[in-house]
């Protein structure tokens, strides 16, 4: 059987110039369900969709907040996500203490990067096995940004990753142009959508399985935030009833059928 | 906070009894400032409308010697902020070196976010807590005047021992004494400031460095000023010379040097 | 400047400091620090529990020797809130005595809280919170938060819950309490008004058979005046008290915030 002598370890190159351990930390980031983000000229969302191990179990967390003005939503191992979102909440908490200021969220993307290529350097390090969508609102408006195994972090407009992402892709892209002046409530729609879209055909949307996250703006002028809100379990019903409605008549797409959804581990 | 930097972080005698200074002959191999050396006299400020005046003399004392004429002790800070430092010149250059540093950081790390006065306050009252917490203090007291995160005018100050305060006007050492009274009949409240102009306040700024130049004895009548405003940004003159001083008062003083009619 | 620097002529005299001027002291074995880390920054507090609410209030001066520092520093705060402006705290803190260890411990018990929350997913308790405050003070035992604190908040009844520390982090749960330079003042009317100590009822008895006036939880209205009363009274007789009067009001509504001016001399 073939072996591949260059996958040992992240600090040694292939001939053909790659590391093979970084990409195989970017597949658990493709093992991992569906999340999707998307940042109008008001608003951030994170969309994910949650699976249950197995009937017995409770179902995993998607989206977690870090702090009032930004949350993140993960894909692959959840638990290099506790550690990286651990270490998120800390430095958001020490921003807050020394300047008195929400982090930057350029500078906490930046931090969390720096820490991903680090295990890519270093010898006897394994690379996070999780992709991160972080998103939320600073004095420069809202952002989202993608984060991978890699170290590689970007600013984006809309994006999806985990398995079957390629489908929310598809549907973020077309329906781009719609995002930078879209309210809240079609925020939210566009990232059911999306994330409906990536779904095996046996699967729909429910309440145990969807999770939503917000952040935006502040309307009201007393707060120059929304805060970070999650909606989970019962609280995403009426969401999920308003994104489907208006889908209901455009139900021309066909899902690719195939692979049996991916459980994160 | 009184206008003697050399009892500033220390008990009180009044309230503890006489101090034990015999500590100061221990040559203990970690030296810590034990006492300001070079000082900086008052610093005041007074917040407007739509902004903030700040100043303080450009004298630095070694004790009762005027030995440096020509201190700037009104730093600005990201062309946004500016910082009036009082008490130890040494302590103050150095926060100033670590101020222009972490300028230079911000500006490198991202685009877009720049620190305010309310942030800078935050950070100093951090750094000067800290060292007070390692008794290693830095001996100042600073005046921190710039505009918040809504552009709303900020005044805050901080000391050697981490203590912070806001008030619509602020004046540190000597100037509490002296200026501070005079200061609140300009703005006594937060309500008021919004009645005050920016000629009312500079002119009571000035004012008050007059009052100091003739009670102070470790003051000086070149002195900096600095107008903070969203619309100019950060004016400041850092060589003026006080006006209009009056000494006619001198004629009625009587005990001191003048106990004797000539 | 003799009553600062007093008899000390080392201090008095001038920063040209000589060594071999200072005055030899053989008999001092331990050495004195120059430095002396805190100081009092003066003012009063106060808190008063309620059946189903709990007061705390704090004048708003600050002052250092025979100077006004401030008019409004305030010294009553909003533990666990979603950002600056408090908004959906929990539980309320007041800290009187050194100002600048007043600020440190705020924030510490707040990020704390926070993270307590960010781990567990729920609010912590009065009950819990308190516990930990304890455990902080007594985790500065030997360099203390000079601090007198008090801790207020509903407890799992719904009950008024107040606690009362000292700066090492003794505390016990108690109906009221006053703290800071006119806590002398305050804290005996209090045991009249609110335990009403020393009031009997009448015609039950001569000396010790004389019947005690039992105590029962005030409500909201009569304790907001008990605190005005108590504030402006301590505001003639202590020079260290005035300015202001901020009052932090707890119910199941969450938290309310009152001012009242108080004279200013």
């Amino acid at each position: 059987m073939f072996r591949n002598n260059y996958d040992n370890d992240s600090v040694t190159f292939s001939p053909q110039g790659r590391i093979f351990q970084v990409e195989y930390a970017s597949e658990a980031v493709k093992q991992g369900s569906v999340v999707v983000g998307i940042a109008s000229k008001t608003h951030t969302v994170l969309v994910a969709l949650k699976r249950n191990a197995e009937e017995l179990s409770s179902y995993q967390k998607k989206v977690i907040g870090i702090d009032e003005h930004f949350g993140i939503a993960l894909a692959g191992l959840a638990s290099d996500a506790r550690v990286l979102s651990n270490f998120m909440k800390q430095q958001a908490l020490a921003s807050k203490m020394t300047y008195g200021r929400p982090i930057p969220l350029e500078r906490i993307v930046a931090q969390i990067g720096d820490r991903a290529q680090t295990s890519t350097q270093v010898y006897g390090k394994r690379p996070y096995g999780v992709g991160l969508l972080i998103a939320g609102v600073d004095e420069t408006g809202p952002h989202l940004f993608e984060f991978q195994p890699s170290g590689m972090t970007q600013e984006m407009i809309a994006c999806a990753i985990g398995a079957r992402s390629q489908m929310a892709r598809t549907y973020l892209e077309r329906h781009l142009d719609e995002f930078a002046d879209a309210s809240r409530d079609e925020l939210i729609k566009h990232g059911l959508l999306a994330l409906k879209e990536s779904l095996s055909q046996d699967k729909e949307l429910t309440v145990d399985n969807a999770s939503v996250g917000v952040t935006g703006l502040a309307q009201d002028g007393k707060r120059k935030i929304e805060s970070f809100k999650l909606y989970d379990g019962g609280e995403v019903a009426p969401l999920l009833e308003a994104a489907l409605e208006s889908a209901e008549p455009a139900s021309g797409d066909t899902t690719v059928e195939g692979e049996s959804m991916e459980v994160d581990t | 906070m009184n206008h003697l930097p050399q009892a500033w972080g220390r008990p009180r005698d009044d309230v503890y009894g006489p101090y034990d200074a015999s500590y100061l002959q221990s040559g203990h191999p970690q030296t810590h400032t034990k006492s300001p050396i070079v000082t900086g006299t008052s610093v005041l400020a007074v917040k407007f409308q739509d902004g903030v005046v700040i100043a303080a003399d450009n004298l630095a004392s070694y004790g009762s010697l005027a030995r440096f004429t020509d201190v700037k002790r009104l730093r600005p800070f990201n062309s946004k902020c500016i910082v009036g430092f009082g008490g130890d010149v040494s302590d103050m250059q150095y926060l100033d070196r670590l101020l222009n540093s972490l300028d230079v950081v911000e500006n490198y790390s991202s685009e877009g976010h720049s620190l305010n006065a309310k942030n800078l306050h935050t950070y100093l009252s951090k750094v000067m807590y800290k060292r007070r917490s390692e008794i290693n203090p830095l001996w100042n007291q600073m005046l921190v005047a710039g505009l918040d995160g809504d552009d709303k005018p900020f005044l805050s100050s901080i000391d050697l021992l981490g203590t912070t305060f806001s008030s619509p006007t602020l004046a540190t050492g000597f100037g509490a004494h002296l200026a501070q009274p005079l200061l609140r009949k300009v703005a006594d409240d937060e309500s008021k400031v919004a009645g005050v102009t920016k000629e009312r306040a500079i002119e009571a700024v000035k004012e008050c460095m007059k009052v100091l130049f003739y009670r102070d004895a470790r003051s000086l009548d070149r002195y900096s000023i600095a107008i903070i405003t969203k619309e100019g940004g950060v004016e400041l003159k850092e060589d003026e010379q006080l006006e209009g001083q009056s000494w006619a008062f001198a004629e009625t003083i009587r005990g001191y040097g003048r106990t004797q009619e000539v | 400047m003799d009553s600062l620097l007093g008899s000390n002529p080392t201090l008095a005299s001038n920063p040209a400091y000589s060594f071999s001027k200072a005055p030899y002291n053989s008999a001092a074995d331990n050495k004195e620090h120059a430095f002396y880390p805190y100081t009092d920054n003066g003012g009063s507090t106060l808190g008063i529990t309620g059946e189903d609410f709990c007061i705390i209030a704090g004048d708003t001066r600050s002052t250092s020797g025979y100077s006004i520092n401030t008019r409004y520093s305030p010294k009553v705060f909003r533990i666990g809130g979603d950002d600056e402006t408090g908004e959906g705290a929990h539980i309320i803190l007041s800290v009187v005595g050194f100002a600048a260890d007043g600020t440190a411990l705020k924030e510490r018990l707040n990020a704390i809280v926070k993270m307590y929350k960010y781990q567990h997913g729920k609010k912590i308790s009065v009950k819990a919170c308190a516990q930990r405050l304890a455990t902080i003070l007594y985790g500065k035992r030997f360099f203390p938060y000079y601090v007198t604190a008090i801790l207020g908040g509903l407890d799992e009844d719904g009950k008024g819950a107040l606690y009362s520390y000292d700066p090492v982090g003794s505390y016990e749960r108690e109906q009221c309490r006053a703290a800071g330079a006119a806590a002398s003042l305050i804290m005996p009317f209090l045991d009249n008004q609110v335990n009403y100590k020393n009031q009997y009822l009448p015609g039950t008895g001569e000396g010790h058979d004389l019947e005690p006036r039992q105590a029962l939880p005030l409500p909201r209205h009569d304790v907001e005046q008990l605190v005005r009363d108590a504030f402006t009274s301590a505001t003639e007789r202590h020079i260290e008290v005035g300015d202001g009067l901020q009052m932090l009001v707890m119910t199941k509504n969450g938290i309310e915030e009152l001012y009242h001016p108080l004279k200013r001399d």
